[in-house]
């Protein structure tokens, strides 16, 4: 039994949601190797430091920028020769990737496995994680993305072997134009130990700046509902919930959020939920440890005028 | 004038757009567990098209009255009910439905749906596949990719705009991803799978839902397009795991809110 882990770099660094896959796929196997797609060769050195990890597979080459995913899907396909199971954190990365491997070895993929129950059997989120599934593949090579809330971030202390596989690239049908990626120097939010989350409730972009200012003070990352993302308060990769990014921090505070079942399904299972909201009705209120049943602007005034 | 507006007609666009819809459980509506099925109760649940699934059509549709598009065609894959969902498709506006029908024992997994979607693209020869990027029943996120992996089309997941090329042979689009908004270039043929934020699908009007009923919608029977079927994944148990109600307790003031939080140790 053999595991090839899809590394996401950030940067030279590797993602946390990498680092979750590592220790899923260690209750899989002994023998755990990482696969690097990457333009800069350097970059083994982050993966390699990993521990847990047996061996690095880079593959290098200019293209690998930004990878194109029929480019991505192709390679990984042909190292899978050697594997019996591909496993990737759940992000948008792997998401893209993973599941036309998987169609290029005619496989069914598993998404967002929250439980490993043995070689074969998974616990997996259906509807919005209002119904948890345990599944059992047949499948030869599995494929499979994990949730990085529901496993252990692997650390450093490794010392694995690199090795470059050589690989003819394959054409590729589309390419990368830009991207345009939120800078900020908070917490990031998918690993923050607090979040601090705004809703419709805050009514505009400007508003949402009192958001911004208790996650300061609080040393907390930002996050949001869909309806204040779709409403221009703050960029899409700050929305938390079923189609969005799934968090468990030790504080979650929702201001402004109602607590439909989609954003409920992103962070349900945060240790300490508090919720302002004036509406003593909304759902969020019964997910709460703590509940502030007041205006919000009341609120974030008071909370941000506060001397800690 | 009149001349080479009769130059343009000759360069209709030849491009045929599928676009292919679920039928899910409304999303709306909490998802219940029947102990003895070991399986999601849908018997008497509100059901509806998958949200993805509608904003795909309202791009397609979209493209089609701004010229670029020659036709429309929504597929879906499932029981007798499946229909609803097409008809509604059909409402909103698109040329013609394909439904795809099958046995309701049978547990098709995005890898199944992707074989069928490729043989009904392959066999329309459409060069644009606009899709939902998961359906909210299994949320698997898959089939998109996996299509546009069977047939070698370029790919565009997770789409919140979507701009065709002057002269119809690529497209941009933006992609929402975990660090932000990525823009990418596709050659068609393409398969792209849509996020929330690209747009605001329409509502049936009356007129259009009566003018739906006398729609082509072409039935085949799954069984003979001779694809294996045979599932993957079993599904031995399923568990409800809603949100657990936790004993809220009221507070009122910064102070005590801070207070609550360090004795819990979370600041
Ligand atoms: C397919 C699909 C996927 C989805 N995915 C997601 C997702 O990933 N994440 C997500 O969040 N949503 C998602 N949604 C949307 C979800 O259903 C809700 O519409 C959304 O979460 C609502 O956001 P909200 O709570 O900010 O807004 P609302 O529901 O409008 O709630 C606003 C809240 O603010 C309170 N409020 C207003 N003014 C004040 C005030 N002055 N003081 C105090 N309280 C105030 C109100 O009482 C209310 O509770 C999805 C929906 C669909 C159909
Ligand atoms: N039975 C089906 N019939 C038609 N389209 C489907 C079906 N299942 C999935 N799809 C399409 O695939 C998308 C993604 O679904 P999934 O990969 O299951 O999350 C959906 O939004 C639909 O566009």
């Amino acid at each position: 039994m053999s595991v090839i882990i899809l590394i996401e770099l950030n940067g030279s660094e590797v993602s946390a949601s990498s680092r979750a896959a590592i220790t899923a796929a260690s209750e899989l196997s002994d023998s755990v190797d990482a696969l690097v797609l990457t333009r800069d060769a350097s970059n083994s050195s982050s993966v390699s430091q990993l521990s847990g990890i047996n061996s690095v597979k880079m593959i290098v080459d200019d293209s690998l920028d930004n990878v194109n995913v029929e480019v991505a899907s192709k390679l990984i396909a042909d190292v899978m020769s050697d594997y019996d199971y591909l496993v990737a954190g759940s992000s948008t990365f792997s998401k893209n990737i993973l599941p036309r491997v998987g169609a290029l070895l005619d496989v069914q993929p598993i998404s967002d496995v929250c439980e490993i129950k043995s070689n074969n059997t998974f616990v997996r989120p259906l509807y919005a994680g209002n119904v948890m599934a345990t599944v059992e593949s047949s499948d030869e090579t599995i494929v499979m993305t994990v949730r990085s809330t529901a496993f252990e971030h692997s650390g450093d202390g490794g010392s694995a072997s690199v090795e470059t596989i050589s690989a003819s690239m394959p054409s590729s049908s589309s390419e990368f134009v830009s991207l345009q990626e939120s800078e900020s120097e908070r917490p990031e939010l998918t690993t923050a130990e607090r979040i601090v989350s705004g809703g419709r409730g805050l009514g505009s972009k400007e508003n949402f700046v009192l958001i911004e200012q208790l996650a300061d003070k609080m040393d907390a990352a930002v996050g949001a509902s869909r309806a204040a993302v779709d409403a221009g308060f703050i960029s899409n990769d700050y929305q938390v919930g079923q189609t969005g990014k799934v968090v468990a921090p030790k504080l979650y505070l929702a201001v402004g959020i109602s607590g439909a079942i989609q954003h409920l399904a992103g962070m349900k299972d945060s240790q300490v939920i508090v919720v302002i909201n004036n509406d003593p009705d909304a759902p969020m209120s019964r997910m709460a440890d703590l509940v502030w049943q007041v205006d919000l602007f009341d609120a974030l005034n008071e909370l941000n005028a506060y001397q800690v | 004038m009149v001349l080479f507006a009769g130059f343009l007609t000759n360069f209709m666009p030849i491009m045929k757009i599928i676009i292919p819809v679920k039928r899910v459980l409304d999303p709306y509506t909490q998802a219940r567990v029947n102990k003895q099925t070991q399986q999601v109760d849908l018997s008497n649940a509100k059901m509806a098209m998958n949200p993805f699934c509608e904003i795909a059509v309202e791009e397609a549709l979209t493209l089609k009255e701004s010229g670029s598009a020659s036709e429309t065609i929504a597929v879906s894959i499932g029981t007798d009910k499946t229909v609803d969902t097409l008809r509604t498709a059909l409402a909103m506006g698109v040329d013609r439905a394909i439904f795809i029908k099958t046995d309701s024992e049978l547990d098709l997994q995005p890898l199944h749906v992707a074989k069928i979607l490729a043989n009904i693209v392959k066999r329309e020869e459409a060069e644009l596949v606009i899709m939902g990027k998961q359906a909210v029943d299994n949320d698997n996120n898959q089939t998109g990719q996996m299509l546009s992996g069977l047939i070698d089309y370029s790919l565009g997941t997770f789409i919140s705009k979507f701009d065709l090329s002057a002269d119809a042979t690529s497209v941009e689009v933006c992609r929402e991803i975990d660090s932000g908004i990525e823009t990418r270039k596709l050659s068609l043929p393409s398969i792209v799978t849509v996020d929330l934020r690209l747009n605001e699908p329409r509502y049936a009007s009356l007129p259009n839902i009566m003018k739906a009923r006398s729609k082509p919608m072409e039935t085949i029977e799954l069984s003979s397009l001779g694809i294996d079927t045979a599932p993957r994944i079993k599904v031995v148990s399923v568990e409800e795991s809603g949100t657990k109600d936790r004993a809220s307790k009221q507070i009122n003031s910064a102070e005590e809110l801070f207070s609550e939080l360090n004795q819990m140790g979370v600041l």
